[in-house]
């Protein structure tokens, strides 16, 4: 294991009587999804070559509720909100980055009232601020010379929470040039998976959300989507695979995009 | 005389008969369940003061919100000249503000006049884009019948109104010119407004003295008779939004919009859940009247904000044309939600005042008014709550039902009961073991 691919736990930190500047919350979709585990390792490197103290909760991490709030069923909700922040308080947590808006909004906004007050930043907002103080250079020779990018908003991240500028200005790093969408930012479409539709089918209707979401995309020529959530990245995949256009459209999490072009 | 008691009889009755009516509206408001609002007042005022006074938000579609702008202007102004009115109503004078006001006077008019014929052009711009383009979101399906039929009315109302105006100032231009008006001469051969110095001798010039007083009277009864009839008819019509857009702007929720509340019966049964030092055999605390229903199944089961919300909605269907689901022909429409929660808060008032606050007619807004299917097509992206105007949150009512759906009549999508108990069983949405979470780190 190389060295950018550390992951300490909290448990073990604990052990070894160290306290990390900041919890990397992974979420479910950035444990258990074979697409959102490239999203999680490419944080990681990016925190460990920022030399960011950092822990996981790994097998103490437990969904934050999003989903069973957004499906209406509250008790699972606040179950899970306090046994997290049981644990969360236990280590005396004080900051916390997520890898997905869902996790963030949900800790960010809804968990204070049930006694859990951390500071909590979305990865975009994290390493936007790792560049801007000069600790992560992207690579000379850009990877993305000459590539068009768009960038696709998290409902839960932009309008929810009013984040628009973090992934951009992360993009306007790379060397390639970035397009808005005729939908973006505050009238940004969703990608279709939020308030739980992610985990059953739509109902019925004449198109799915991400299809209708992937042709607004296509319609400024991309060669890639950025997104900043796991669920918009499976929902923009699939719609790209829908449309036939895997060969032209590759669907990248900011933070990837970043790793990539500071070589790690 | 006589038309000093009439106009007195009138002005009572239409004020009259307008607070009875806004009266119930607030009575059936506060059917709702409570909510805290009362925070933050300089805030809310800030808020209000862009989104209802500056209309912010109408701006991100610039052509309607010139149009809107030129009539809300034109509305706002015309009431000083409504003061004069209902002054000379009760006096018996004519033009009373004229003579002490000089310059001032004819300037305010001459604005009002302006303001009158952009609002006269827009309105007839609005007419087409409902009737003539029909511009998409105002010819959904929830907009036939009655909808359709209260947008136009309400521009038609407004096109006889200015009419009557010019009527007024035109004919009593013409009037003054020849020394034959009622309102005092100052020694000067014209009133000299923008508008009715041009149309009053081109519509009414060479018409008999008499003709023109009753043109003129025409005019100013049926100026004032038409302010009472739109009055009157707002409590009945989406157009109310003309004076709730203030309150409904001052009560906005100021958390983020993605942040849901944090329902506090839940609060209580789950922490004594998680308490260790809880006694389990305790017995419950009685509670205080009858046990509230976990979310939303009818309207008194909403808070008095979201109900505030509907009486607030104008029908725009901005929320609706931004909305993914229905964007994609799902069943699901924002702006069906708002009118479906009037309809039946108006129904239930209705029912709870004839019949007494026990009633219960048997109907409910989940089922009789909004299905299951609409509430599950929601992706809960918050496009809705963006797009409304005057801060309206059709999410909220959304996910109150669903919360009933869930876990008051364990109606939940079957894959979503799957991902429910995945929860509950290994803390994640799909059917992983905790123990694996880390994996990743080891995996190439």
């Amino acid at each position: 294991m190389s060295d950018l691919m550390k992951v300490p736990t909290m448990a073990e930190m604990t052990a070894n009587g160290e306290v990390p500047e900041i919890l990397f919350w992974v979420g479910c979709s950035g444990s258990f999804d074979d697409r959102a585990k490239k999203i999680t390792k490419a944080i990681v490197k990016i925190l460990n070559k920022c030399e960011v103290k950092f822990a996981v909760l790994g097998a103490e991490e437990s969904c934050t509720g999003d989903p069973a709030k957004r499906a209406g069923n509250e008790f699972l909700f606040q179950m899970q909100a306090m046994q997290n922040i049981e644990v969360l308080n236990g280590y005396e947590i004080k900051k916390i980055v997520t890898g997905c808006p869902h996790c963030f909004n949900t800790m960010k906004n809804e968990y204070p009232e049930l006694g859990g007050n951390y500071e909590v930043v979305h990865h975009t907002q994290l390493i936007q601020s790792l560049i801007a103080d000069g600790k992560l250079q992207m690579k000379e020779g850009d990877t993305f010379k000459g590539k068009r990018i768009t960038f696709h908003d998290p409902c839960y991240l932009g309008r929810g929470n009013n984040v628009y500028e973090a992934p951009r200005s992360m993009l306007e790093k790379l060397d390639a040039e970035l397009v808005e969408m005729k939908n973006c930012k505050a009238k940004g479409t969703c990608c279709g998976a939020g308030g739980a539709q992610m985990f059953k089918e739509a109902e019925k209707g004449d198109k799915e959300v991400n299809v209708k979401r992937t042709e607004e995309a296509m319609e400024v020529k991309p060669n890639i989507i950025a997104t900043g959530c796991p669920f918009c990245n499976t929902m923009m995949t699939d719609g790209v695979k829908n449309k036939d256009q895997e060969e032209n459209i590759e669907v990248i999490d900011v933070a990837e995009l970043i790793a990539t072009a500071a070589d790690l | 005389m006589i038309s000093i008691i009439i106009f007195v009889v009138l002005l009572v009755a239409g004020f009259g008969f307008f607070a009875m009516n806004v009266g119930k509206i607030r009575a059936n408001i506060l059917l709702g369940r409570d909510v805290n609002r009362s925070d933050n007042k300089g805030e809310r005022i800030k808020v209000m003061s862009l989104i209802a006074l500056g209309q912010k938000k109408m701006f991100k579609r610039p052509l309607p919100a010139f149009l809107h702008f030129c009539l809300y202007a034109a509305f706002v102004i015309t009431q000083i000249e409504l003061i004069e009115i209902i002054a000379d109503g009760i006096s018996g004078e004519h033009r009373l503000f004229r003579a002490s006001l000089g310059g001032f006077y004819t300037f305010m008019i001459s604005f009002i006049e302006i303001l009158s014929i952009l609002a006269f052009v827009a309105t007839f711009i609005f007419l087409a884009r409902r009737n003539l383009i029909k511009v998409p979101r105002l010819n959904m399906k929830e907009m036939k019948g009655w909808p359709k039929l209260d947008g136009n009315l309400i521009l038609v109302m407004e096109l006889i109104l200015i009419c009557f105006i010019f009527m007024m100032n035109g004919a009593d231009e013409v009037l003054y010119a020849q020394g034959l008006s009622h309102a005092t001469d100052l020694g000067d051969d014209s009133f000299n407004f923008a508008v009715s110095q041009f149309i009053g001798p081109a519509l009414f010039g060479g018409m008999s003295e008499s003709t023109l007083h009753i043109i003129e009277r025409i005019g100013w009864w049926g100026h004032i008779v038409m302010v009472f009839t739109f009055l009157n008819y707002l409590p009945f019509s989406k157009h109310f939004h003309i004076i709730l857009a203030f309150p409904n702007t001052y009560f906005s929720n100021l958390n983020p919009q993605g942040q849901f509340t944090n329902m506090d019966a839940v609060m209580k049964e789950v922490k004594l859940m998680m308490d260790p030092d809880a006694d389990p055999y305790a017995a419950p605390e009685e509670p205080e009247g009858e046990p509230q229903r976990f979310g939303a199944k009818d309207v008194e089961d909403l808070t008095w904000k979201n109900l505030l919300d509907s009486y607030t909605c104008t029908e725009c269907g901005r929320c609706t044309s931004n909305c993914p689901a229905n964007q994609t022909g799902k069943l699901l429409s924002p702006r069906k939600i708002m009118m479906d929660t009037r309809d039946r808060l108006e129904e239930k008032g209705a029912g709870l005042r004839k019949n007494g606050k026990d009633y219960d007619d048997g109907k409910s807004l989940l089922n009789d008014y909004i299905t299951e299917e609409e509430l599950w097509a929601c992706t809960s992206c918050n496009a809705c709550v963006e797009a409304c105007p005057v801060n309206i949150d059709p999410l909220s009512i959304i996910m109150d039902m669903r919360r009933y759906l869930v876990m008051e009549e364990s109606k939940v999508p079957t894959e979503l009961a799957g991902m429910i108990s995945n929860i509950e069983n290994n803390g994640a949405p799909w059917q992983f073991s905790p123990d694996d979470r880390l994996n990743w780190k080891d995996e190439q």
